[in-house]
């Protein structure tokens, strides 16, 4: 049986990243998985700019963000497979995967880092009622079709869903020749980042309508008119608002969901609200060995805050594989409380922090002059001011190591303090 | 061209007859208004191959029933279709439903299903944990099971090719002339001359007897919405759990299906056109408003998809397999709904009897070869099977879609097959690419790219289901006239 | 004096800034913003209310690759109402594989001292 010491399933920005940093921490023997016909994930398709502020410190788009991480795995010398496919992974690092060239292949790994990201939501998931006819694509599908494949995917384009992929493929679709007639959200505010709502909608004389959803989708073959409604507080749509929109597509942009079949098959256990894996601080799975980084643990809104969890998880995969990760101390648990929706990590080994631990978060609304503040019982250990909180955006919060060792409480929660309360 | 037979019609009732007459020295045709066989009714409905009790004694329903539902193992077994005999049970909640439950017993027992049993609370219990416990009893029937309608369709058209039947496709039947001898069918483009006919037309079996014949019956179409929920819950139930059935129907179910997935439904309302296959919010929330009283703890949100099915339905709630009065020679299998798809292969039966006793002793196919060349379902081969089909055939190490782990030596399989598939529905329905819970997102793409090379057509000429259907315009940087949208103005934050 | 509010798009983090608006017949206009977290923002504020520019990110045909389109970008933001004659041009390009990331497609595009670039190698 093929045997490595790390194997990263998944050669997206996650992928990349973590097999290079475990190189760089001095494991040799590292394979990365991909499914795709080339290595990048998704950012191949995502061809405007505005990845690598932090980590680059300039403004690139995503294939030039890509190919920086991929000059880098070449001249590392990492192996890779590509238009290869994991079909299962066990508890005992396991990997079955074909391909055509090396056909079935077992492979036994030491450390298994998870990096499959994430997949869109769909009109079947939502349930949008109506004809199932053709035209109706997730934006991400379009993207691809349009940016890489070089087809239209239509001419007169209704997108529901404000997340930025939608946002951004109003634009694109527009440069392209389109009419975008509306981008519909079903909550009050977009879900996507305010510059995107600048410049990919308001640049375009885009209509956004907040508080508004599809109740129906018409057409024989192919769409031809969709009904937008507007919708209550409890997201159900007010009859009487519906307004017909004569259209040929359907672009949806409502939600990406963690793909985590493979982490079942290994017995991961599973966070209900982030969809992925719970982690520590380690981004090490409840399998001992097995990683998990980017948006296959949650999903991230800038591929920079997925470039530094996956580093931190290729480092510890390496410290794994060394045996220097520890085992001391009962870990502290995360728990999100008042306006957090979730944190990642879930655990914290005190011990294998290095000096200092982000928290990634997400609220659960729209706040202004808020606090983030993260306690043990009744000690505040951190408190963050944030002018401006939104759920589309994930937040951070710096721990140090010194703060965190020692605790009597072994619970660390995070909640939000909203203005008032200052 | 002189057929015997044209049969009109490509669904479930349409492949079945086509099949069981090529075990015959005959010239036969299926003739379709759509894009690929099964594309009616026999795409959308609950997939059950019903033990036989809900029809009345002495009906057609009832005798083509049992009939049908004992020749599925040997049938889908030659076809390579999946059938699994999971057994079904009507469940009641109090003593009113426990009397229709008897009464159903007793029919059953009349109409010849064999092994019906009346389940206590307990019983109930051990073999469907999941169910609600207000549940108090529940009629068994262990002969019920499930297929895969299109599937079965599908199989038995290209068996039915494979043994000399014509298939033609995006023709619809407008015109039947009846000369001295024998029918002038008008079929899309084409003209067909044929001694017999046989009427398989489904929701549209009236518009198609009214074309030679006077108006002996009224397809009243009847929607049923469905709701299909992910494989993590497919087992949520193991059977096909009925409720008990009322003046107005037999309610909504809950079962696996073949492929693992779960079930619910279908809603039953009037359709108001025989294409009326769109889905609706009120249907979607009755669907799990009725199923919650089965199933109380299941999870909704874990749907993958809904969709619409059309039944066809007459005021005499029977099947109507007869002659024409006024037509010698022209067979109507009508108002086919709910237990057609079991009732499919002793139709066909039937309806060659029929034929048999018009036009005198069928002489024998010789060469009638009941198998299909097994279809390959990568993912269920053993090890050594899938490192072999690799080692013979590399197009089986690239997955293609990745929900369901179909490779792309399957799709092209199927691509290449007779009664194969041409657009990414037919795709979808016979190799499950794009099934799953990405529906396609992901292997759409490269579906398309896989039927546009082994069809040798552009890309943009690939359907998603009708020809109308196109699912890509043009290429990208062809044709930019909107150059006036471009906002001048300063963004300002008021957005 | 003119006060306008606007958020910054020159990066992701979408500061929302206030800039007065100066203006007096003797001296050149001025503008004071607040709000920025980077003296990008302060450029950006100023330039979106004189001359507001934008990236231009899209595709080419290519020849003789894997794909068919190669993305490309522009290597500096241009006037807003050059959006589209840009991408017209950029319509009737085709280059040919292989091509390296970075490479100038278009040399001062428009006369206006930007370039096309290619955003990423293709075989």
């Amino acid at each position: 049986m093929l045997n490595y010491d790390i194997i990263v399933i998944g050669g997206g920005p996650a992928g990349l990243a973590a097999a290079i940093e475990a190189k760089r921490n001095g494991i040799e023997n590292i394979l990365v998985i991909e499914r795709d016909r080339e290595l990048g994930g998704i950012l191949q398709q995502c061809i405007h700019n505005g990845f690598g502020l932090h980590v680059f410190k300039e403004e690139l788009t995503g294939p030039e963000y890509a190919e920086r991480f991929i000059d880098q795995l070449h001249e590392m010398g990492i192996t890779y497979k590509l238009d290869t496919m994991v079909l299962d992974i066990t508890e005992s690092k396991v990997i079955s995967a074909v391909n055509t060239t090396d056909g079935l292949m077992e492979i036994q790994a030491q450390v298994i880092i998870l990096a499959m990201g994430c997949r869109e939501r769909t009109r079947g998931a939502i349930n949008i009622p109506g004809s199932r006819v053709a035209g109706i694509f997730t934006a991400g599908t379009a993207q691809r079709f349009v940016n890489m494949e070089g087809y239209m995917v239509g001419k007169n384009v209704v997108i529901l869903g404000s997340g930025d992929i939608g946002l951004i493929m109003a634009r694109r679709m527009t440069l392209e020749g389109a009419k975008v007639q509306a981008v519909v959200e079903l909550m009050p505010y977009s879900g996507g980042l305010t510059r995107n709502i600048v410049q990919c909608l308001e640049d375009f004389n885009i209509p956004l309508l907040l508080s508004h959803t599809v109740t129906n989708i018409k057409g024989k073959d192919r769409v031809e008119e969709i009904t937008i409604a507007k919708v209550d507080e409890n997201r159900r749509p007010i009859k009487g608002t519906e307004e017909i929109y004569k259209c040929d597509t359907l672009l949806l942009s409502v939600g990406l969901i963690p793909e985590n079949e493979l982490s079942k098959s290994a017995g991961i256990v599973l966070d209900n609200i982030t969809g992925g894996p719970v982690v520590n601080e380690s981004m090490e799975t409840s399998v001992e060995g097995i990683f998990a980084c980017g948006n296959v643990v949650h999903v991230h809104d800038l591929v920079d805050w997925v470039t530094e969890e996956s580093r931190r998880a290729g480092k510890n995969a390496a410290r794994y594989v060394k045996k220097e990760l520890k085992n001391i101390n009962e870990p502290l648990v995360t728990k999100a409380e008042k306006g957090i929706r979730y944190i990642v990590p879930h655990q914290i080994r005190v011990e294998n922090i290095d000096s200092k631990l982000d928290l990634y978060m997400r609220v659960d609304n729209i706040y202004h002059n808020a606090k983030i503040v993260v306690k043990s019982g009744e000690t505040v250990i951190k408190q963050v001011k944030k002018p401006h909180l939104a759920p589309g955006e994930m937040e951070s919060v710096t721990l140090l190591q010194k703060d965190l060792i020692n605790l009597e409480n072994r619970e660390l929660t995070v909640e939000l303090l909203e203005g008032g309360e200052q | 061209m002189m057929f015997d037979v044209t049969i009109i019609g490509a669904g479930i009732i349409g492949t079945a007859i086509a099949r069981e007459l090529s075990k015959y020295q005959l010239k036969i045709l299926i003739v379709d208004k759509e894009n690929d066989v099964a594309n009616g009714t026999t795409k959308a409905n609950s997939a059950i191959v019903h033990a036989g009790y809900d029809a009345k004694v002495g009906s057609l329903k009832a005798q083509t029933n049992v009939l049908g539902n004992a020749k599925y193992e040997k049938l889908c077994k030659e076809l390579n279709v999946p059938f699994k005999r999971i057994g079904s049970l009507v469940v009641a909640f109090n003593q009113e439903e426990m009397e229709t439950l008897e009464e159903l017993l007793q029919q059953g027992k009349a109409n010849g299903v064999p092994n019906l049993q009346l389940l206590n609370q307990q019983k109930i219990r051990e073999i469907e944990p999941n169910l609600s416990k207000e549940i108090v009893g529940a009629l068994y029937a262990p002969t019920a099971g499930i297929t895969g309608p299109f599937e079965l369709a599908i199989a038995l058209a290209e068996n039915a090719i494979e043994n000399g039947v014509e298939l033609l496709l995006n023709s619809p039947v407008t015109k039947i002339i009846k000369k001295n001898n024998h029918y002038e069918v008008t079929a899309g483009e084409d003209t067909i001359n044929c001694k017999y006919i046989i009427n398989c037309g489904g929701v549209h079996a009236d518009e198609i007897n009214n074309l030679v014949n006077e108006e002996s019956f009224k397809i009243l179409p009847n929607r049923g919405e469905y709701n299909i929920f992910d494989k993590s819950v497919g087992n949520y139930v193991n059977s096909v759990i009925f409720q008990t059935p009322t003046k107005h129907g037999k309610g909504v179910l809950v079962l696996p299906t073949v492929h693992g997935n779960l079930l619910i439904g279908p809603t039953a309302d009037e359709a108001h056109h025989p294409q009326a296959v769109e889905t609706t919010s009120e249907g979607l929330n009755f669907l799990r408003e009725k199923a919650s009283k089965v199933v109380p703890n299941f999870s909704f949100y874990t749907v993958i998809t809904s969709f619409a099915g059309i039944r066809a339905k007459v005021a005499t709630n029977d099947f109507i397999i007869e002659e024409s009065k006024e037509s010698k020679g022209f067979i109507n299998v009508a108002a086919i709904d709910s237990p057609g798809l079991t009732a499919a292969p002793a139709i066909a039966t039937m309806v060659v009897d029929m034929l048999q006793s018009i036009m005198g002793d069928l002489k024998i196919n010789e060469n009638f070869n009941p198998n299909r060349r097994p279809v390959i379902h990568f993912m269920e081969l053993s090890k050594e099977e899938k490192a072999d089909l690799i080692k013979k055939d590399p197009s089986y190490g690239r997955i293609i879609c990745r929900c369901e782990n179909i490779t792309e030596g399957e799709i092209v399989d199927i691509v290449k097959r007779k009664a194969g598939a041409t657009t990414l529905d037919a795709v979808k329905r016979r190799a499950r690419a794009g099934m799953g819970r990405c529906q396609g997102g992901f292997c759409g793409p490269r579906v398309m790219e896989i039927i546009a090379r082994e069809l040798q057509i552009n890309i943009t000429q690939v359907v998603k289901d009708s020809p109308t259907s196109y699912i890509l315009t043009e290429p990208t940087k062809t044709n930019i006239t909107n150059a006036d949208t471009v906002n001048l103005v300063a963004a300002t934050e008021e957005v | 004096m003119e006060k306008k509010t606007l958020v910054c798009i020159a990066c992701p983090l979408g500061c929302k800034m206030e800039i007065q608006v100066l203006s007096s017949l003797e001296e050149e206009t001025k503008y004071l913003v607040s709000g920025n977290k980077c003296p990008r923002g302060e450029s950006y504020g100023i330039k979106e209310l004189t001359k507001p520019t934008r990236m231009v990110t899209s595709t080419v045909k290519i020849k003789n690759a894997h794909l068919k389109r190669l993305p490309v970008r522009t290597s500096e933001a241009i006037p807003k109402g050059k959006i589209f004659e840009c991408m017209k041009l950029l319509e009737e390009i085709e280059v040919e594989a292989p091509i390296k990331v970075g490479e100038v497609i278009i040399k001062n595009l428009l006369g206006l001292d930007v370039d096309i670039i290619t955003t990423r190698s293709m075989l």
